[in-house]
């Protein structure tokens, strides 16, 4: 007993101690960053993550060019990844113009997605009862093939990009509706509890916990709807048909199907898909940069 | 440094004793709304200034208690009184509480310091000031080199005690911990213990733990409240006499081991009963 009280430091449950915080605060253990070799900035498996893909993709082509020469395929059959090229470059002055238009629609549909689908689904996790009317209502939306109401749309609204834009709205605010109400949903309910704890009102909740701990949820969300706005921009423009000047990619593939210009086709194919490529690559920094302090989706494994 | 027998009614004996309790528990019971009646019939007089355990054997209610002390689920029997609190604009008491959960429960996108300020930011306290505030709690717990870290880089040691500091912050009359440092390991365990004895010699709030750890709510307590299951009720009320501070050689000393013996005991007749 006597030497047992000897050893032990006087200090030791003092308020100092407090202060001092020795176990597992100190330096030593906290979390470090691994520091990898780079090349132009890019980690090596960074570069495995950009290489791998692009040599397959030119490994396909080259195949392809090879093909389509050998065998003398006619260029309105099946043009050659060159043609395709060197069209896209003869046409850009078209194609451009339409891509623009598409990417228009895209964007504002993609938008009207956001704040709508953002807004109601606020509005459904205030009250039960709104979603409980509602929801069924939005499920609807999302379940009825596009390409049936897109004519009627087209009948009703006068204006064809109006109608455009809402047939890509409606195929593109279903995801972050439904995301954002699982994220609203899913904050801690051990924080929900501390927020009642300390007397939040309902705003407070929202703004502090709600919509933080929804972002993650809403970001994914976001990437599968800025896909599908694309995609509803282009089908509902297959369904419209619309000429004249104010036409989107899916009428210049149309158009150039009709003219047997299969090479334009495929060009105005190529935009399209690089389209849809960039908007999710944006997308996907938008969220990485938002996410990159906390969130696990935005982390590397440390080990 | 003897440990008393238990006792139906608690005596006052611990230092501050003077006055009425902080919270006053009398006859309270809680019935989920399946059926299942997790307390009953609890009475519990906490003075000011002490530092008691709720110790007892998994699912015998003690968390349920404590959240009730909270606020978090009203009792469906009995009454929470508070005697000395003030009273809001709607004549309701102010709890006036800081709450500590099993898991650190911070928000992941927010630093330490955001976390800290939680509370204070709730209650509408202007940016500046409760910066102040938030930058000394942390510095309390031994965290000031830590303020713009995300909980995701702290370890779990260290997300504690932001979470102590984030109870602290307030500066609340009654400090509620349930279960805190159940996940750590025992080094870190002890060390978070002695810093919560040094934090409250220091501060002076009273003090209700949460455990199902007898040597831990012997190292820590003044007094320890032991219940048992089905329904979770009150079997005993132990007082720990041991002087104050404690520190390691306390842990070793004839008189630890003779509380944890009888607090021991009771936890045994709490598991039977």
């Amino acid at each position: 007993m006597t030497d047992m009280a000897a050893r032990a430091s006087p200090a030791s449950a003092g308020p100092a101690s407090a202060a001092s915080a020795g176990d597992g605060t100190d330096e030593a253990n906290r979390p470090v960053a691994v520091v990898e070799k780079r090349w132009l900035g890019i980690t090596v498996e960074g570069w495995q993550k950009i290489l791998a893909p692009i040599a397959i993709g030119v490994i396909v082509l080259g195949l392809w060019e090879f093909v389509v020469r050998q065998a003398g395929i006619a260029h309105y059959i099946l043009p050659g990844p060159l043609l395709i090229f060197r069209t896209l470059i003869t046409d850009w002055g078209t194609l451009s113009g339409s891509l623009w238009i598409t990417l228009q629609i895209t964007g504002l549909a993609l938008l009207a997605a956001v704040i709508v689908g953002g807004m109601l689904s606020i509005v459904f996790t205030q009250s039960k009862w709104l979603e409980l009317s509602l929801f069924p209502y939005a499920i609807i939306l999302q379940v009825t093939p596009i390409v049936a109401i897109a004519p009627l749309i087209i009948i009703w609204v006068n204006d064809t990009l109006l109608s455009l834009l809402i047939c890509a709205w409606i195929v593109a605010f279903f995801p972050i509706l439904s995301n954002t109400i699982l994220g609203l949903n899913s904050a801690d309910h051990n924080l929900v509890n501390l927020f009642q704890l300390y007397g939040a009102s309902r705003w407070q909740t929202l703004i502090y916990l709600r919509l933080p701990a929804a972002l993650p949820y809403f970001l994914g969300g976001l990437r599968i709807s800025g896909g599908l706005a694309l995609i509803g921009a282009v089908v509902a423009e297959f369904v419209a048909g619309s000429g004249g000047t104010a036409s989107g990619l899916a009428f210049r593939i149309l158009e150039a199907g009709y003219q047997l210009k299969i090479p334009r086709m495929f060009a105005a194919l190529v935009m399209v898909s690089m389209s849809g490529i960039a908007i999710f690559l944006v997308l996907s920094l938008i969220s990485h940069l938002l996410l990159r302090r906390w969130h696990e989706s935005a982390m590397r494994r440390e080990n | 440094m003897t440990a008393r027998a238990s006792r139906t009614t608690p005596a006052i004996v611990a230092r501050g004793a003077a006055g009425r309790p902080v919270v006053q528990l009398r006859g309270v019971g809680k019935r989920y709304s399946n059926g299942t009646l997790a307390v009953a019939g609890v009475d519990l007089d906490l003075r000011a200034g002490e530092f008691a355990s709720l110790l007892g054997p998994s699912g015998c209610g003690k968390s349920t208690v404590l959240r009730m002390i909270a606020g978090l689920g009203e009792p469906s029997a009995g009454r929470i009184d508070w005697p000395t609190a003030r009273h809001d604009w709607r004549d309701q008491p102010v709890r006036d509480v800081g709450f500590v959960f099993q898991e650190p429960t911070l928000m992941p996108w927010a630093t330490a310091l955001q976390n800290v300020m939680l509370p204070l930011r709730l209650e509408k306290v202007a940016l500046r000031d409760a910066t102040d505030r938030a930058t000394a709690a942390l510095n309390a717990v031994g965290l000031g080199a830590f303020l713009s870290a995300y909980p995701r880089e702290l370890s779990g040691g260290m997300k504690m005690r932001v979470s102590i500091a984030r109870a602290l912050v307030t500066e609340p009359r009654i400090l509620l911990l349930d279960e805190p440092f159940a996940a750590l390991d025992e080094i870190t365990r002890h060390k978070l213990n002695d810093d919560l004895l040094a934090l409250w010699a220091k501060a002076g709030f009273t003090v209700l733990f949460v455990t199902h750890s007898v040597f831990e709510s012997v190292y820590l307590s003044q007094r320890i409240v032991v219940m048992a299951a089905r329904p979770g009720r009150i079997i005993a009320d132990v007082a720990i006499d041991a002087p104050f501070p404690r520190d390691a050689a306390f842990r070793t000393s004839v008189a630890y081991a003779e509380a944890c013996k009888v607090v021991s005991a009771r936890l045994a007749e709490a598991i039977g009963a």
